[in-house]
């Protein structure tokens, strides 16, 4: 992918990244390197000069992220990812605006995955804290039934304990078989879960492997993982 | 000291038209507050939304009664309404289709929306003028009194009347069931969730699938149904006049602000906090003092605040004050 915002400057350039069904890839890089814009790009919200988006095979780069919510990509931003005067519950139902089947057993599920969201569900999304919103949006995500989930940093601005419940939570989505695309700047504990990592500066793949395999190159861990 | 006659007084002079006049106000307040929390601008046309409809229910009610088609005691605008909210649709979807549309997809500021507006308020205004003229309508037909004032006074003996318009009823009555039937549809249906979700995270609603150009859509739907029947019920409690229309713009839009831009709730609220300021800022008290205060205590003046000609001063000081010390409003809503 090449492409950057309106009719600005390219902020990635020829960058590349995939996911294969019920893994995780990480995508971890200093601020600013184009980790948001990638995961706007693979979603179409930005104008893309060059490359393409399929999933499973099929080539979606034309279509708008509605039609991409149809054909099972659901994408947790990373900012403002919930409705704030909403209750938790209709955070939910909206997550699952396209589907016309019935949404509850989807919903028992994420009520299963995060409990505290069933205790609140009349409650405001606005009014949870942290923690308990990142919570929503990834609940949110979920009720669509995607076939790729997609994170960009889930984890920003929660403590180190519910850090490690949602990683946990997260291995348990890819275990459903959701393929998991996830933007971390915790890179370390991300990589440890991550089937395949990229490293991104400048929008260019720096480096690209498996996520232990990243963890152990000498380079990597000097630039991006403090040593 | 009559305590129960000043009562009276002010129940006839202040809270009966003041409940009717902010039940109006309220509906037209709804109809902005939609607009800004979705389309996300101050939609200066409004006024002429309202009058246009009530245009339509005009022409209709004229129809009706020429056939000798009635509803009495009730007047006959009742029956024309779903006309004349059909026609209001009609219009502002094809204002939106060939104005607002443009500028949505330009992704324009809101101020460059708000002038848009501006222009479509005076084409309307031309239009309005051009199909049912400038003038003064009266359309108000059926019985005028619940309760006439002398009646009141033999029914009770007091010596102090209150009198109850029909059409202030059905103000009420109707105003209660729209607001009731807005607030359910916004919080017990799907589509009415999806404008809130919407209103609420434009981007977010996006990524749910949420197709904003329906949302925006059924609020256009919505605000021609609120205005044509502010517009209407205004229109038959006083009269219907398309400069004074354009005039309501003023407490309506401060009862928007005073609620909170976007927030429903507020604008209601907000609709009733106008309607009581103006009237009870340009009331003259003389006749409640005399029966509160000793006969020889009894003013001679009139005791008015403001004289009628400066209620629109009260809206717009309450606008000033509300944006300068609090500028979300009483709920929270947007500051824009
Ligand atoms: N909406 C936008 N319009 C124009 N440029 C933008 C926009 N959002 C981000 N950028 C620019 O794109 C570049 C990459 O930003 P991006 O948000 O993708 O970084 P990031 O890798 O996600 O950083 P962080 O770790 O801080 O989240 C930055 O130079 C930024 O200034
Ligand atoms: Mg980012």
């Amino acid at each position: 992918m090449t492409g950057g915002y309106g009719t600005g400057a390219d902020i990635l350039h020829d960058c590349t990244v995939a996911v294969n069904k019920g893994e995780i890839a990480v995508i971890v890089g200093p601020n600013g390197a184009g980790k948001s814009t990638a995961m706007k790009a693979i979603f179409g919200m930005l104008t893309m000069r060059s490359g393409q988006v399929s999933i499973d095979g099929e080539d979606i780069t034309n279509l708008s992220p509605q039609d991409r919510v149809a054909k099972g990509m659901a994408f947790v931003p990373q900012n403002q990812n919930i409705f704030t005067s909403l209750s938790v519950e209709e955070n939910l139902e909206m997550g699952a605006f396209l589907r016309e089947d019935d949404i509850s057993e989807t919903m028992h599920q994420v009520f299963d995955l995060f409990p505290i969201l069933k205790e609140r569900r009349k409650q405001a999304a606005g009014e949870l804290s942290g923690g308990q919103r990142q919570q929503v949006a990834v609940g949110r995500a979920l009720m669509t039934q995607p076939k790729v989930l997609m994170l960009d940093e889930p984890t920003a601005g929660v403590s180190p304990i519910v850090m490690d419940e949602l990683f946990d939570r997260i291995i348990d989505v890819a275990k459903t078989g959701i393929s998991i695309l996830m933007v971390e700047q915790n890179a370390r504990q991300a990589l440890e879960i991550a089937d395949k990592g990229y490293v991104l500066v400048q929008g260019e793949n720096r480096f690209t492997d498996t996520g232990s395999n990243l963890l152990s190159d000498p380079e990597v861990r000097k630039s991006f993982l403090g040593g | 000291m009559d305590i129960l006659h000043a009562l009276i007084v002010l129940a006839n002079f202040i809270i009966v038209p003041a409940i009717a006049y902010g039940s109006q106000l309220a509906l037209g307040a709804l109809g902005i507050t939609l607009v800004v929390g979705v389309l996300r601008f101050s939609n200066f046309a409004h006024g002429e939304t309202m009058a246009f409809g009530t245009m339509i229910v005009i022409l209709m009610t004229w129809l009706f009664t020429a056939i000798g088609l009635s509803i009495y005691p009730l007047p006959t605008a009742l029956l024309a309404l779903p006309f004349g909210i059909i026609g209001c649709i009609a219009i502002v979807l094809l204002t939106d289709k060939f104005v607002y549309k443009f500028y949505r997809k330009a992704k324009s500021t809101p101020v460059v929306l708000v002038m848009a507006s501006l222009g479509v308020t005076f084409i309307m205004n031309g239009l309005i003028r051009f199909i049912i003229g400038p003038g003064d309508q009266r359309f108000a037909d059926g019985a005028r009194f619940i309760i006439k004032a002398r009646d009141f006074k033999t029914m009770t003996g007091f010596k102090e009347g209150l009198a109850i318009k029909v059409t202030q009823s059905i103000t009420l009555v109707t105003a209660i069931i729209v607001v009731a039937a807005l607030f359910w549809f916004l919080n017990k249906t799907r589509t009415g969730k999806s404008m809130r979700a919407y209103s609420d995270n434009e981007d977010l609603a996006l990524l749910s699938g949420i197709n904003p150009e329906r949302v925006v859509m059924i609020t256009w739907i919505i605000v021609a149904i609120l205005a044509t029947v502010a517009g209407t019920l205004y229109g038959l409690d006083k009269t219907f006049k398309p400069f004074t229309y354009f005039q309501l713009l003023l407490p309506m839009f401060a009862a928007a602000v005073v609620g909170g831009l976007g927030n429903p709730v507020g604008a209601i609220v907000g609709g009733f906090i106008i309607a009581f300021s103006e009237i009870s800022f340009t009331y003259a008290y003389k006749k409640v003092f005399t029966y509160l205060l000793p006969a020889d205590w009894a003013p001679t003046s009139l005791v008015q605040l403001l004289s009628t000609d400066y209620k629109f001063a009260v809206s717009f000081s309450i606008l000033v004050l509300v944006l300068l010390f609090r500028p979300t409003g009483l709920f929270k809503g947007q500051s824009t």
